[in-house]
């Protein structure tokens, strides 16, 4: 008899931890982060002694349809797949087809775009619960 | 069976709970869906720029809202003229919007694939598709869920920019039990 009262206490006491621990473990879920679809273009920028450039999605297609940059501009839709050079925005192409002072801010602005964590790799952010292409 | 520092534990667990849960309400409550700039773990917040550029709570807020992704049905902002983007820099090219549905039926258990060429028009040309990721003649792509998963096909987008990969029934929308055997399409 007292063995199975020990066993019931116990049982109780490993329940309520169980409880504890799985509301703990819900609510130390990093909250979401990045916005979906934030692109972070650091294959040139930080050896060249720059932030890496955050390019954001949400910001881009309240203004613009998708195929203005993947089609007009020429963006693959493949980040890290586009060898993008500060000389050649300067000179009109890519993220200067808009970036020119014209159409949005000119390459003059160097810190709108360059704005990112040091050490922060290139690819897609977001806080979806997918991950992303590639994440799985 | 005394276990005082179990019960101390616990304690301590139950107010560490408390004490996040008021954070987290308090934060979801003053950024609502949408943190700012600063701490959103890419942005440096000591960066010269970061102060300037447009945090994405005033520009989402008063769009129609979604579950997942930028909390923004984006479509929905479209088709009811909460934005209005560009459609063109330079050209002239026209809007080639196509209103036509293709169904996949070849799609397992899961219900067949409705795919609106209407909604993705809206945004893409349709080189951005056709003919080197997906072939105009029906049934000639081959693709499974996995290659989606991977970021090919629908995945190029579908978990990155557009809707993620969990709304599976966003997709997979029509049961196959309501497709008349007459259906032509894949």
């Amino acid at each position: 008899m007292d063995m199975q009262h020990d066993y019931l206490c116990f049982r109780c006491n490993n329940l309520s931890e169980i409880i504890l621990i799985v509301i703990l473990a819900i609510f130390s879920v990093a909250p979401v982060h990045a916005e979906y679809g934030d692109v972070i273009i650091n294959n040139k920028a930080e050896k060249s002694g720059m932030r890496p450039v955050i390019f954001s999605h949400w910001f881009h297609r309240i203004r613009f349809k998708c195929k203005v940059c993947h089609t007009e501009i020429g963006f693959e839709m493949r980040a890290g797949a586009n060898d993008i050079r500060m000389a050649d925005i300067i000179d009109g192409k890519y993220c200067g087809k808009c970036h020119n002072n014209k159409i949005a801010w000119g390459p003059q602005n160097c810190h709108l775009c360059h704005s990112g964590l040091p050490g922060l790799e290139t690819g897609v952010r977001g806080g979806d619960s997918t991950g992303g292409p590639g994440k799985w | 069976m005394e276990r005082p520092f179990t019960k101390q534990a616990m304690i301590l667990l139950a107010g560490i709970c408390i004490a996040w849960s008021a954070l987290a309400v308090e934060t979801d409550l003053a950024s609502s869906n949408w943190l700012p700039l600063t701490r959103d773990d890419i942005h440096d917040p000591n960066g010269p720029g970061v102060q300037l550029l447009q945090n994405p709570s005033e520009a989402l807020r008063d769009m129609p809202s979604d579950v997942v992704g930028n909390k923004v049905n984006w479509m929905r902002a479209l088709d009811r003229g909460h934005i209005n983007p560009r459609e063109n820099l330079y050209s002239n090219k026209k809007n080639n919007v196509l209103d036509m549905d293709v169904l996949r039926q070849n799609t397992g258990e899961m219900n067949a694939v409705l795919f609106p060429h209407r909604q993705h028009t809206e945004w893409l040309d349709c080189t951005n598709c056709h003919e080197w990721l997906f072939k105009s003649k029906a049934r000639a792509t081959k693709f499974s869920m996995f290659d989606i998963l991977k970021g090919e096909f629908c995945g190029r987008c579908h978990g990155a920019v557009a809707f993620p990969l969990t709304q599976c029934n966003r997709c997979h929308s029509v049961p196959h039990s309501t497709i008349s055997s007459s259906a032509t399409a894949d």
